[in-house]
């Protein structure tokens, strides 16, 4: 008996192998499809460098986009992740170095900036920054683009399950407090997003640091707490399709996510406005490969890599030259696409300082208690 | 009496139930064609085929195992020859020097990963693979002493001095009695210090470079965008792996007695 189980395990070992190595070279969905892109001749080989250190998020890189860059240039890239802007911040602090790339958020841009450790990025080795959304370059918090070139970018909504809350129900962010949801949503574990949620419903702003605002968004997350099951920023996802909760505030490209798996959710942006972030591709200072990470950065905004990238991950795309590669069903998906309008009074998170952001938090920690 | 004898059986199903019911669901849903793990949609093998062509993976887990590799081989070598000295000679302050060796096991290991940072960095020396290693095999000697100065305190010191009444050189003496005797230690220094630098985290945290991302560093990194049964099939290859390991190893010394 035993030796049949052994048996057993040998063959589904080997017929997994197998199988992997049938289908390797396949791709996900639409990104196949795409033309491969070429190679830039105007980089001058002799300044690349053997390899390229990548610093960023996980699964923010699709491999098929690194291995192109490799084969084209010969260069050897190594990606290594953090999970969140604060953990990169403190690596570079504590002074790891060695990285050529990292996708810090405009607050932490503001941040990195402030404390000189960004590079400029030339210019002229970037000639694909004119493929960039007109709405997303000269940004307040570096107006010609010298130290940060956005990547990806998203916002923060409300998801409903349609088979549950009609989309009619959400005109407002107010309407997460309508009895009905008792005990029916998610929201995410974050101070700043429900905080700046509970600030707009009164009409202030995001990043307002007025004492009695604060108190009176405490005070109104208090009353949300009755329509709250979970606190959950990492996955929300689980809980939407796994029925539990029938909506709730979630990061678009979680939405996104979800809005891909089933059809019957939805994505709306409350008109009085949200939190946008965008992440920029930035290189820290004392890069050893400072012309390579800025020809990668280049390859990066080149309109088929940046549609293969889109393709894999559902976040924005800073890229209009990558438009027209972009399949419409992603164009049409509000997670991935949100309308022109919804945007309009879209706020970046600012960084406030240590003792706002502890301020915030305590709010948030005694709304959960 | 016997309804005692069922409880305790009870118990003990509820124990190994409570230690593998995990690792089973972790394995069947490294079948479930889902990405999310909370809805079952049916079986697929597709995250084993994207597992093996997933080349940040396989880097993480040959870095693991570089690792641990070399740490296992260095602080089982430096660790045997301290053991063997602390056993053998007379030192000042010997309580002292045995107590600095053992702090570390008691040390919160994020005090030794923030120590090892902050050298590193006031040396200038660049944060890497060399790094990684350095702080994995500074932490493991003081295991691999432990493991086996009870080794040397079990061993019959008359062997040694009969070795050397008649007429083995020291250097004889330490090939062909001590080492031999101290064999089944030796090699659980090594298996303890391979599983903890393969366990670590935190050293690694601390001290990873470019280049340098161990397979837990890897997945706590896809926690935060996206957690896919990649991870789940990854982990049944290595029960599989270990499975069958132990298995061998049980078969090996069962025969050998």
């Amino acid at each position: 008996m035993r030796k049949r189980v052994g048996l057993a395990v040998a063959a589904l070992l080997m017929a997994t192998v197998a199988l992997s190595g049938c289908s390797s070279g396949g791709n996900t969905g639409m990104a196949a499809d795409l033309p491969r892109p070429e190679r830039d001749p105007n980089v001058d080989t002799s300044r690349l460098s053997a390899e390229l250190n990548v610093f960023t998020w996980s699964e923010y890189l699709p491999q098929s986009v690194i291995s192109e860059f490799e084969d084209l240039y010969g260069v050897r890239v190594n990606y290594d992740t953090y999970s969140s802007n604060e953990e990169m911040h403190a690596k570079l602090k504590a002074g790891a170095s060695g990285y050529d790339i990292i996708i810090p958020e405009i607050y932490m841009v503001k941040v990195l900036r402030r404390e000189g450790l960004l590079e400029t990025i030339d210019h002229a080795n970037v000639p694909n920054l004119e493929n960039l959304d007109a709405r997303f370059v000269g940004l307040e918090h570096d107006p010609n683009n010298d130290y940060s070139v956005p990547y990806v970018w998203g916002t923060t909504g409300i998801v409903v399950n349609t088979e549950r809350i009609s989309p009619d129900q959400i005109q407002s962010w107010d309407d997460l407090w309508n009895p009905a949801f008792e005990g029916k949503l998610v929201v995410p574990d974050d101070a700043r997003e429900m905080v700046g949620i509970a600030l707009r419903t009164a009409g202030h702003g995001l990043n307002t640091t007025d004492p009695a605002a604060l108190q009176a968004a405490k005070e109104k997350l208090k009353a949300l707490k009755p329509n709250v099951r979970a606190y959950n920023s990492d996955s929300p996802k689980d809980l939407l399709l796994g029925g539990e909760v029938w909506g709730g505030v979630v990061w678009s490209g979680e939405a996104a996510l979800v809005m891909r798996e089933s059809d019957s959710y939805e994505f709306i942006i409350p008109p009085e406005g949200v939190t946008i972030w965008i992440d920029h591709v930035a290189i820290p200072k004392d890069a050893p490969h400072k012309y390579t990470a800025e020809v990668f950065i280049n390859f990066l905004l080149d309109p088929l890599v940046s549609a293969r990238i889109s393709a894999e991950y559902p976040y924005g795309n800073p890229n209009k030259a990558a438009m027209p590669y972009i399949p419409a069903e992603d164009l049409a998906n509000k997670a991935i696409n949100p309308p022109s309008e919804w945007l309009e009074k879209a706020e970046s998170l600012d960084d406030l300082g240590d003792d706002m952001n502890q301020l915030y938090d305590q709010i948030w920690t005694e709304v959960k208690g | 009496m016997k309804g005692k004898r069922d409880w305790l059986k009870l118990h003990a199903v509820l124990v190994y139930v409570f230690l593998y019911l995990p690792i089973l669901i972790l394995i069947v849903l490294s079948f479930n064609s889902s990405r999310t793990s909370a809805v079952w949609k049916g079986f697929t093998l597709n995250w084993y085929v994207k597992l093996f062509q997933n080349r940040l993976l396989w880097e993480a887990v040959q870095n693991s195992l570089i690792i641990a590799t070399a740490t296992a081989l260095i602080a089982t070598t430096l660790g045997t020859a301290a053991a063997l000295s602390l056993h053998r000679r007379q030192i000042r302050g010997r309580l002292w020097v045995e107590g600095l060796l053992y702090l570390p096991l008691v040390l919160p290991d994020i005090v030794l990963g923030v120590g090892a940072l902050v050298l590193f960095t006031a040396l200038g020396v660049g944060l890497g693979l060399g790094t990684m290693l350095a702080a994995h095999v500074g932490t493991s000697i003081s295991y691999v002493v432990l493991v086996l100065r009870a080794r040397l305190a079990d061993m019959d010191q008359r062997l040694e001095e009969a070795a050397r009444d008649l007429g083995a050189t020291p250097w004889q003496t330490l090939w062909h009695v001590t080492l031999p005797l101290l064999a089944p230690g030796i090699l659980a220094a090594v298996l303890l210090s391979f599983t903890l630098s393969l366990d670590d985290f935190i050293l690694s945290f601390f001290t990873a470079g470019p280049g340098s991302t161990t397979l837990p560093l890897r997945i706590y990194g896809m926690m935060k965008t996206g957690l896919t049964p990649e991870v789940n099939a990854l982990s049944t290859v290595m029960v599989l792996v270990t499975g069958i390991a132990t298995t061998l190893y049980l078969r090996l010394t069962q025969n050998r007695i």
